[in-house]
This record gives structure tokens, sequence and C-alpha cells, in this order.
């Protein structure tokens, strides 16, 4: 809401300079987004007079004039055509600025002198549609009639004239010299968008006097009740309608003050009845709609929903398809106005208007709201009207509308006012609890303080029963909560004094096992070289053929976003692999050697329907979110570097009972270089080379190796506080072995052997060599270990390990054909 | 006798001196001490001497052989402490040569950002509470008072899934479902992911982050949470931040405020960080509506409450002074390890 200082200055005194009156406002709710200086870039621009004009002697296009600027006679050079001797025009002088950074000097055109510059109204910073007596092309010549009603006091007497209005500050002259305050309202507080509405609110913060606008009305005669009439036939919809009508309509410009504030508020100046509607919109908040009186069938409005198949174009040309349901403003026979929103093309004032019925109405906030959005035109009017107007204020804006008709002669007001009034309600009010007051804001503000409060904002309080009666355009006070906060951003917030909670009961402030293992992986991940990554949970319906998901894969079954920012956006993700090679591309592409990441993240599944966690409410529409760990590598790195990386958080979580499970089916994945990790037989995750094909289509020219794991799974499994054992008092022997096996035995197999024939005595398998080439048969592979025995209760003999060795020895042999190898 | 063993001191004495080595020591130690040492020998003539002689030679015999241990000793020490020295004088290292490092990762800003302010809250007994980003437009909306086609939900910009389902926008949703499932006192911060339908630039995401902290008990007032969000501020941008409440709305908070800490950049006095203001806006604040409190089962005329939230990425973008909302997402390696 853009609110320029002069015309506040009607309803409240303002002693304190614009930057102080803005931050006060911000302090007491009324956010100053900024103050806008207007003509602040039109510097030393003046009102001067055509004394002469020739012909430029060497350029057919120039003319060459002597122009009066008040101090002095100077001559100035203009490729301007419309121009006359005696025209008054804005001159900017030598060493003058214009908007866009403009500066003017004086120089020579064509060999002949120039002082200065005659301006358009756009070297003004403004349009034809700011100033409709400007030209499109050519100087903008000041209209003398302008001058004298704001200079000369209508004298005749051009002498006079001159001496006052030459060499004026163009700004002044042309009312851009205002400083206009930019406030942000919020949705609850649609009173202040409003002049009046910011004015009490200034009178409130600043301790000043709040005057309203003097309303009175010169009545014509006549009643409009013999003439028109008004029918709510859904009053759910309109709880208020009031109109009243003018008869001798003269269609005109509006008087400069009117133009200047609206400008000023960012509105296009039109004509008087569209200028005096925009007027009291801005200055009492409550949108009014004038119809052609004459076009108005059977002289009669009727509100109601609009029927089946009903239309209507609206006064921007276009034709609108209306909903049963939507609120129509009609005439006897057919609709002349969406109701709140836009009037019709068939009842639109023209110049040619000769009577106007003034409509002043509050129709539902709900219902405009709904209307506009369905039709996509929000206009000013609707903007206002879903935000809740004052039901009361709807009878003084239409009243002040028409003092402004009659004062300015735009028309004769008939006398009287249709005012149906269904929707009446008493004032509300609300108890005052000085004490729940103070104990919440947790001050100690004085009953006399608070009461005075209340009053500066029009509150009335009843201090014989601490009642107090919230005024009509306060919908949003309801309660004791909604008096305190009025009481604090007067009392300000700033005054109340910081204390620290305090509490008989107390709260710990302790992680959850879930969040304390949550950190956990988080330690194990950066100890071990991975960085974190964040992207986002949306993604696009084409990620799964990139990864080359199956089409009948479930994980495609993907909650879809109504709405979103654009196909790339549009699914909520299934998978965070796509997300991971994504950024492991853009690092590869960017030449970064190496990247070693991991993500902490959701992704959202549909395959089960959420169990409700709160009582009473169903939550199966929502997905499952999963919590997953992805991890992602390139560079110096293979296989066993994310298995290690996975291994290692298997054991900082004291996981046990996981085992990896060659998983060759997987198409995201190397058909030879993937494996599944399951806990206690439950799959956890997958982990392993990303197949060619996939890192093709992610544009990564290197191995890469993913992880996805379900941190659930793994915390769920994760294990319990540690437990100490006791240090060995007993000596170790190692034994180490080499064996030749088939290339295609895994060491899994050798270790599970190693593992059945030890015996109680095994302390360690070390795997140290895997080994193929020379020496080693085609088809084979040599592995060695070393085997460490230990017992708890005594030194191991010979004999003893010899035994295990022996068994370890024929299991390899009987079970995995292994040749034992010298060592 | 007695000259033999006064010429083994001498020789010893001579050679002892020149020796150049640890092993010529031990040589020297066995030739004079040793089983078949020189002073051993003359030692085992001992017998032919008379009675009175005996103690003399004898006694003399150990002076010597005290003297010999001694200064072998002493040889020994000093030339070992040499040896060491020129050991040492030869160990000489390049020490502008690179150090050998643990190749660690580093947690991502905005969880650093977040670690931060849990540390904070925890230390005040606050809990962690989460819930579904994927949400019930009722707890999103309806339980914060901001009922179905409430002008305000303009300001929210929501992606939606359906009628009732709804990206949650804030992570007051999570606020909702304590006070549904937990008795007061409640103390919790909700750290979490949230959505709103904004274009992606420099300062816009349609993802991003936001902690919010609520507490509700008997008798809390608006200065327990003024003073909460000062420790707070304090905390996160250093001992001198002070904090500034303007009043603003929020559909679940009565009285709201808007909260700005004194820039970190000019201390208040004016910068490019904070616009020239000194102040910079970083949280949303309020007493819990009790409509809020009612719907949520809590009575309002037993209990009050405070919640706050703040956007993660604007802490850290003020934090680590970032210019760019997208880096956070574009995980560039050399952006990561910064931090
Ligand atoms: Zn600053």
């Amino acid at each position: 809401m853009k609110a320029p200082l002069k015309w506040l200055r009607k309803y409240v005194d303002i002693n304190v300079c614009p930057k102080e009156f803005a931050e006060a406002m911000t302090m007491s709710g009324s956010k100053v987004e900024g103050i806008e200086k207007q003509g602040e870039e039109v510097l030393n621009v003046v009102v001067g007079k055509i004394l002469t004009r020739e012909k430029h002697p060497d350029a057919d296009k120039l003319q060459v004039s002597m122009v009066d600027v008040g101090k002095e006679k100077i001559q100035i050079v203009t490729g301007a055509q419309n121009i006359e001797v005696g025209d008054y025009v804005p001159i900017a002088l030598d060493g003058s600025s214009l908007p866009g950074d403009k500066k003017i000097k004086k120089g020579k055109l064509r060999g002949v002198e120039s002082n200065g510059m005659m301006c358009s109204i756009q070297e003004l910073g403004y349009t034809k549609y700011d100033f409709p007596d400007a030209e499109e092309h050519g100087i903008y010549i000041l209209s003398k009639n302008l001058l004298t009603e704001k200079y000369a006091a209508g004298s005749s007497d051009e002498k006079e004239l001159d001496s006052k209005v030459l060499g004026k500050d163009i700004r002044e002259v042309l009312g851009i010299d205002d400083d206009i305050v930019e406030f942000e309202i919020t949705p609850n507080r649609p009173d202040c968008l409003s002049i009046v509405g910011l004015a009490r609110e200034a009178a409130a913060t600043m301790g000043t006097s709040f005057r309203k606008p003097e309303i009175n009305v010169k009545e014509a005669g006549g009643n409009i009740n013999e003439q028109a009439s008004v029918e709510i036939r859904d009053a759910d919809l309109c709880p208020r309608y009031t109109a009243r009508l003018i008869k001798n309509v003269k269609i005109q410009p509006s008087p400069e003050w009117m133009k200047e504030s609206l400008r000023a508020a960012g509105i296009r100046p039109i004509n008087n009845i569209v200028d005096i509607t925009n007027y009291v919109m801005l200055e009492m908040g409550q949108p009014l709609h004038a119809f052609d009186f004459d076009y108005l069938k059977g002289r009669k409005i009727i509100v109601r929903r609009a029927v089946e198949g009903e239309s209507i174009e609206t006064l921007d040309g276009n034709m609108r398809k209306l909903e049963p349901g939507m609120l129509v403003i009609s005439d006897a026979e057919r609709a002349v106005a969406v109701a709140g929103v836009m009037g019709g093309g068939n009842s639109e004032v023209t110049e040619n208007t000769k009577s106007i019925l003034l409509e002043s109405a509050v129709f539902n906030g709900t219902s405009v709201r709904i209307t506009a959005k369905k039709l996509g035109m929000r206009t000013e009017a609707s903007s206002r009207m879903e935000k809740g107007l004052d039901l009361n204020n709807a009878s003084n804006a239409l009243d002040r509308a028409v003092q402004l008709i009659a004062e300015l002669g735009a028309g004769e007001v008939v006398s009287g006012m249709i005012d149906c009034y269904p929707g009446k309600v008493e004032p509300r009010s609300i108890k005052l609890e000085y004490e729940k007051i103070n104990a919440l804001l947790g001050t100690d503000v004085s009953q006399e303080e608070m009461i005075a409060i209340l009053r500066s904002v029009e509150f009335s309080v009843d201090e014989a029963t601490n009642t107090v009666i919230v005024p009509s355009f306060r919908e949003d006070v309801e309660e004791m909560a909604d008096l305190a906060e009025e009481v604090a951003r007067f009392y300000g917030y700033n005054n109340i004094k910081p204390t620290l909670l305090t509490g008989k009961e107390m709260t710990r402030g302790i992680k959850s096992f879930k969040q304390r293992m949550e950190e956990s992986i988080l330690d194990t991940m950066t100890a071990n070289g991975f960085s974190e990554i964040y992207t986002y949970s949306f993604a696009s319906p084409s990620i799964f053929d990139k990864i080359n998901l199956p089409l009948d894969s479930e994980l495609r079954n993907a909650v879809v976003v109504s709405n979103p920012l654009g196909t790339e956006f549009s699914i909520m993700r299934t998978t965070t692999i796509p997300d991971m090679l994504t950024v492991l591309s853009t690092n590869y592409n960017r030449r970064v050697e190496e990247a070693r990441l991991f993500e902490l993240s959701r992704t959202y599944s549909k395959k089960a329907p959420r169990k409700s966690q709160i009582e009473g409410k169903d939550e199966s529409a929502l997905p499952v979110e999963i919590e997953t760990l992805t991890i992602g590598l390139y560079g110096k790195v293979d296989f066993y570097d994310l298995k290690g990386a996975v291994e290692s958080l298997l054991a900082e979580l004291r996981v046990t009972g996981y085992e990896f499970i060659r998983e060759s089916e997987n198409p995201t994945f190397h058909p030879g270089r993937t494996a599944a990790l399951t806990i206690n037989g439950e799959k956890a995750g997958v982990f392993g080379e990303v197949h060619p094909d996939v890192l093709d289509n992610f544009e990564i020219g290197t191995k890469a190796y993913v992880a996805v794991l379900e941190v659930e799974k793994l915390i769920g499994n994760a294990g319990a506080t540690a437990q100490y054992k006791h240090l060995p008092k007993f000596p170790a022997v190692t034994r180490d072995i080499a064996m030749l096996v088939k290339d295609e035995i895994m060491v899994k197999q050798i270790e599970d052997i190693i593992q059945q024939r030890a015996g109680k005595i095994l302390e360690e398998i070390k795997l140290f060599d895997v080994y193929k080439g020379k020496q080693v048969p085609e088809g084979m592979k040599s592995v060695a270990y070393s085997i460490i025995f230990r017992a708890e209760d005594r030194t191991l003999t010979d004999e003893d390990v010899n035994k295990a060795m022996t068994k370890i020895l024929d299991g390899l042999k009987t079970g995995l054909d292994a040749q034992l190898r010298e060592q | 006798m007695k000259e033999q063993l006064n010429g083994i001191q001498a020789s010893a004495e001579k050679e002892l001196a020149t020796a150049q080595s640890i092993q010529e020591l031990e040589n020297l130690r066995v030739k004079y001490l040793g089983k078949k040492g020189e002073l051993t020998s003359v030692l085992r003539g001992m017998g032919a001497l008379s009675a009175e002689e005996r103690p003399v030679i004898g006694q003399l015999a150990n002076e010597v052989r005290v003297f010999i241990e001694s200064r072998l000793d002493k040889a020994v020490k000093d030339l070992a402490g040499k040896e060491r020295t020129l050991k040492l004088k030869q160990e000489i290292i390049d020490i502008t040569m690179p150090g050998k490092k643990a190749n660690f990762g580093r947690r991502h800003p905005l969880t650093q950002v977040v670690d931060e302010i849990k540390e904070v809250f925890l230390g005040m007994g606050y809990q962690i509470a989460e819930g579904p980003e994927v949400e019930l437009d009722y707890f999103n909306f309806e339980a914060m008072n901001i009922p179905k086609n409430h002008p305000s939900r303009d300001v929210q910009d929501t992606f939606y899934i359906d009628d009732n389902v709804v990206l949650r926008t804030h992570t007051s949703p999570v606020q909702a479902r304590v006070m549904k499932s937990q008795n007061p006192p409640i103390r919790v911060i909700c750290p979490g992911r949230v959505y709103r339908s904004d274009e992606v630039d420099a300062t816009h995401s349609p993802v991003f982050h936001q902690v919010e902290g609520l507490v509700v008990d008997k008798g809390v007032t608006m200065g327990d949470l003024v003073g909460t969000l000062q420790v707070f501020a304090k905390v996160l941008f250093g001992e001198n931040t002070k904090i500034r409440l303007r009043p603003h709305h929020f559909p679940f908070t009565e009285p709201s405020a808007e909260v700005d800490v004194s820039c970190w950049g000019c201390g208040g006095s004016g910068c490019r960080i904070c616009k020239g203001e000194g102040w910079v806006e970083i949280l949303g604040a309020g007493m819990v509506s009790p409509k809020v409190l009612r719907e949520c089962g809590i009575d309002p005329n037993v209990y009050s409450g405070f919640a706050f939230g703040l956007g993660v990425e604007r802490v850290a973008m003020a934090r680590f002074n970032i210019d760019d909302m997208r880096l956070f997402t574009e995980n560039d390696v050399r952006f990561l390890k910064q931090f």
C-alpha cells in the first residue's frame, strides 16, 4: 500500500521526518518497505515561457527560442514542433538532471548555443497515462488554466502569473514532490489498506491526533427509493449492499489535487467519476462500483448467485463464463457485474453517461477469492474484498464518494441511500483482563496505559465493566491474546524485558537414540573422507529411464506434485541415485579429480500408506518417507573403497548379523560388481559400481560407485553400548597359509571354512594377498591368509595349533579343491 | 705388584683417553676388567703375598678397578653423547615439506548451522522433533489457524499433492503433531526441509530448510521468548549481538513478531549485508495463538507458549558469506571442502 505523506497529513499530524516516521510505523506493526521520493531524479527543472520561436539557420528541423525562466532569459535550441510563443513548458536548465541519470549541459547545436532543454512528459519520468493532457510526442505544454488556478488565484493578469510561476521547480508545479511511504500490510489488517486506516495507526504510534474525514453530503432532492431498488437474494454472500443515485452526471477531468494524490498512490487519473471511486477506495479502503443507471434494466439491482450457462463481458473486454455459485450483481434481466471483482461492459460508465448508480457493498471474502481465482482476474477490488471489509464502512465510503461528486460538480446526488444490511452484527466485546495480558507479555503495564492504548486505536473501553468493544474494522481482534498484541505493539515490543524460562517440571534436552545414531553416521562418513551433500527432493519422471529402471519397477510409482514448477520438479523422488549421479557428474565435468560424497535424505514411497501417528488423524493419504543414506564416489577408488565405507559404518553402529550378497540383476549397477547388504536376513541396501550405460546417461566419463542404504534398518539393528572384553593375557600364535583356488571362488567361502574348522582358539583371519598372473595357472588365483590363534586361559602349544591347521587345510582341500602352496 | 697395578691404571687411563668408539671402550673393558683381563690376572697372583701385604694390595687393586670403571663409564657416556649429537645433526629434515593429512570429509554447511542451533537448544532443555515433509493440509494449515481459502494461504505459495495433502510450507506441522501427542511442558525444536513454489535463483529455492522452536508450559511469557531469542542470537552471531522485535502477523501466533538481529557485518552502523539498515531480519516468532493451542488439545487458560522459526539457508549464507543459494545444492566438492 502506497501512502503519499501529503494525503496522510490530511488526517494526522506527522511532526517527524519521513525516515523517522517510517521507523516508528514499522515498530508499531505497519511495516514500511521503503520511502519513494517523488521526482527525486528531476533536478533543476523549472517552468519557462516561450518568448520567441525562429528557424535554426543551418537546420530545417530545429528551432531556436528565447525562454523566460524567471531569473533570466535563455536561448534554447529544440527539435520539437509543438511549441508556440506564449507556451509554458518544463525547462531543464544547464546542470540539471532527469530520470535515467540523464545530465543536461549547455552546448551548441549545429553552431547555435543552447542553454537547456525543453522536456516532454516522458523525459520527466511519466507517461501520457499519468498526465492525460500531455501530448504523446513533443514537449509537455503546461496547462495555463492549471497554473492560474494553482498560483494566481484565477486572476487573468498574465504578468502576475509569470512573476509567480516562471522559474518555479517543475516538481512543485506538477505535484510530483511528495514522499510516498510504501507499507507492507499483513492480511489480517485490511483496515490499513487505506489512508484513513494508516492515519489512525500513525496517530496512535506518534501520540498525535487522528482526524477522520468530515463527511457531509449535499443532496439534490428526489428520493432514491422511488427510482431504484436493491434485492439481496443470497444474503450469505452479501452481508451489506448500499447504493446511491447520481443524476446529471458531467464526465470531465478531476481537479489537479485529486490527480496528484492518485498519481502519488500509483493510480492513473482517468475522469472524475472513475477517479473519485479510486480515491475513496484508497482513502477509506472500500471498493466502489459505478453503473450507468440508464442501462440497468428494471432500474433494479439483484445480488444473487450466477445460474447455469450464464456469462458476462467484463470491463476488460473479455467474455467470462460464470459458474453457478459465483456471486453476481444483476439487473432485472442479466448479470451486470461479477460481485466484488469486476463490472460488466453492459452497464459501463462512459462519456455519455447521464445517471449513475454507485455501489458500496461487502461481499463474502472467500466467495470473492474463489471467484476471482477461477476467472483468473484478481483486481484491486477483489483483493481487498477477500480480506474482509468493515461492514460499517460501506455507507461512510459511499457518502464520502457522493460528497466528492457533489463538491467537484460531477453530478447531483439524489436524496437518500439504499441500504440492505442483512448481515448486521453486534459489535464484539472482550473482557479486558489486565493481569492476563501482563502475564502473557511478561510486562507490568498499568490499567490506565492499557486503556489509553486501546482507545488510541478506537477500541472503546467500559471501565465499569472492564469490557472492550472492538471496532468493526478490526475483525482480527477476537480474544485476550489479540488485545495483548494491541497493547504490546504500542507499549513497544522492545520494552518487554527479556527473561529466562522457568519451570518446575524439567524437560530433558537430549537426542533420541535415532538422532544419536544419525550423528554417528555423519561422523563415520566424514571421518572416512566423505563430504555431505544436499539435493532437491523433487525429481523428473525421466530419471527412472536414466538409471535403467525396468518399466514395471515399483520405484516408478511416485507421489506427483499437482502444481509443480516444471516437469523437472514434478514428482517426489523414490530414489536418490539420480541426484547423487548428477552431483558426481557436475564435479566430474568441472574437472574435480576425486569426489567422495554422501547424503542423508528421504525418499517418498507410495508402496504402503503411512500409519497414523496422531490419534484421530488418518495419515494413510501420505507416503512413507524413507530415510536414506546415499554414498557416491569416483576418482582413485574402487569397489572396495565403497565397501570399506559401508563396513566402517556397520562397525561404528555396532550392527551385527549382516551379510554381503552378490546382486547381479540390478540394471543400475555393474552385474559383477554389486552387492546387496542384508542385516539379519533383511535387505538394507545395495552398493556397487554404476553400470556404464547409466554413467553414459549422466555424462560421467569415469567409473563411479554408489551405495543406497536404508537408515532405519541400519539404526534398527544398531548395537547397544560397547561391553569391555578383557585384554589378552596369553600370547597369540600366527600361521600364514597360501593356496591356489579356482578364480570364481570368493574369499568368503574360504573364510567360512577356516571359521568352521579352526575351533574356539581362532582369533582372527587376515587376508593379505590375492594374486593372479605369473606362476599361477590360468583360471586360478593365489590367496594368502594370516590366521591368528589364541586361547583365553593358557599359552597355546604347537600341538593345539597344528591340530587346528590340519583341520583347516583338510577342509579347504575337500571343500574348495584348494592347493596349498609352500610358504 | 704395586707397580704392576699402578702401571695398569696408567695405561688404562691413557688408552681410555684416546678411545674413539663405544666398541673400543668395550674392548678396553674386557682388556682390563674382563675375566681374563689384566687386573684379574694380577689379582690371581695375590696368593703369593704375605698376610700383611694382602689387604694393602687388595685395597689398591680395588681402587684401580673403581678408577678404571668410573673412567670407562664416563668415557662411554661422553662418547654416546657425542654420537647422539652427531646422529641428530644428520637427521635434519625439510620441515617445509607438506604434512600428511587424514582426508576428512565435511558436514554440509547447512548441517553445520543446524548442528549449532541444536546445540544451543539442547542445552536449554529442548528436544528435537521431526515429522513428514509430505503432510496433511490439516497439520500444515488448519491446525495452524490457516483455514482453507484464507487469504494468508496466498503468502505461502504451496505445492499441493491433492486437496488434502501438501508439501509442508514450514515445519510448524511438527509443532502441531508434538502438541497433539505430548503433554506440557513442551520444549522442542523442529528442524527440517520445507517447500514453497519459488523459482530457483540466487536467493530463492523451492526446497529449503527451517528450524522452528516451540515451548508450552504454565506461565510462559513473551519476555521469555525475548530472553530465549537473545541467548540464541548471541550464540549464533556473537556475544555483542542485539535483537529487535517488530510487530507482525502470523496466523499461528498472537502477538507475533519479526525479529531482526544487529548486523554482524557492521554492528549496526549500516553496510552492504544489512542494506544500510544496521539490522537483518532473521526470525519469525510469537506467542502461540490460543486458537492453535485449543486445536491441539491444550487449554490456553492454563498454558501459554511461544514459537519461533528461522530459515537455515539464510543463516548459513550470512554466517559463511555465501552470496548464492544455489551453491548449497550444486555440491561442488571445492565448495563443500571449504566448511
Ligand atoms: Zn551491516
